[in-house]
């Protein structure tokens, strides 16, 4: 019915968080990756906003096509109040209903699934860096 | 049969990014992304459907299959028209402004 909001709500509010993370960021890390297993390149470090981006990316793209489907399915209309099943009180509750439990899920799976990621960037991170020091220890010796 | 379609929307744009990244520009991981955010929320609709009807979730009506199989076809078309307004309107190839601004030739050059 209208489940596709609350994920929309969440992508509003992390565009905004990225934006000021964004503008807080300044220093970027380097990082020394063996991209080809032989020779060591200086990389930067991925930025958190640029990972708030992966979930702004999933919750706008997978909400503006869940808006689609609503579409398609005749719940959104193009005049007030744009969404069918706020015409009426029955229908209005059962939608408050779906978006405070399909919604509520979406949104949470999608941040869930972005944590992962954002989980997997750092343990690679950690791996090439404890690589890196590794490295420069075999150096030194 | 929507989710359907477009987790594999979603697999064939994460297959090409991988062969295209890391040196590709043109915001391949966007539409991937794009997609993998539309099959979760689908998978999370699925779920519920599911809880709802049962072993009946996979027997639908013929006439049921093929227009969900028409709104994952859009859908897939939707987000590749989303992507292309993207790429357009940031232009990381520059193509846009470089179709649009000639180069002004000074009289040394010519």
């Amino acid at each position: 019915m209208a489940c596709f909001i609350v994920p929309a709500a969440e992508a509003v509010i992390t565009a905004i968080a990225g934006k000021i993370v964004r503008s807080k960021e300044s220093v970027k890390e380097p990082l020394e990756v063996k991209l080809d297993g032989n020779k060591a390149e200086t990389l930067e470090k991925v930025p958190f906003s640029r990972k708030l981006g992966w979930l702004n990316n999933m919750l706008w793209g997978g909400s503006a096509l869940l808006a689609f489907e609503h579409l398609w399915h005749g719940e959104i209309i193009p005049h007030f109040p744009f969404l069918t099943a706020a015409g009426n009180a029955a229908d209005t509750a059962e939608m408050l209903n779906e978006m405070s439990t399909v919604g509520v899920a979406m949104a949470v799976l999608v941040t869930a699934v972005w944590a992962c990621m954002v989980g997997v960037t750092a343990a690679a991170e950690k791996k090439a860096s404890k690589a890196e020091s590794c490295v420069v220890g075999e150096e030194e010796q | 049969m929507t989710l359907l379609v477009t987790v594999f929307a979603a697999i064939i744009s994460t297959i090409i990014w991988y062969m295209n990244a890391p040196k590709s520009k043109m915001k391949l991981g966007s539409l991937c992304l794009m997609y993998w955010g539309a099959s979760l929320m689908w998978f999370v609709d699925a779920l519920f459907e599911y809880a709802k009807l049962g072993s009946g979730y996979f027997t639908p009506a013929p006439a049921e299959m093929l227009n969900d199989f028409y709104l994952g076809l859009s859908v897939a078309a939707l987000g590749l028209i989303i992507w292309l307004v993207i790429v357009l309107i940031k232009d990381p190839k520059g193509v846009i402004k470089a179709t649009l601004f000639k180069k002004v030739t000074t009289e040394g050059e010519a």
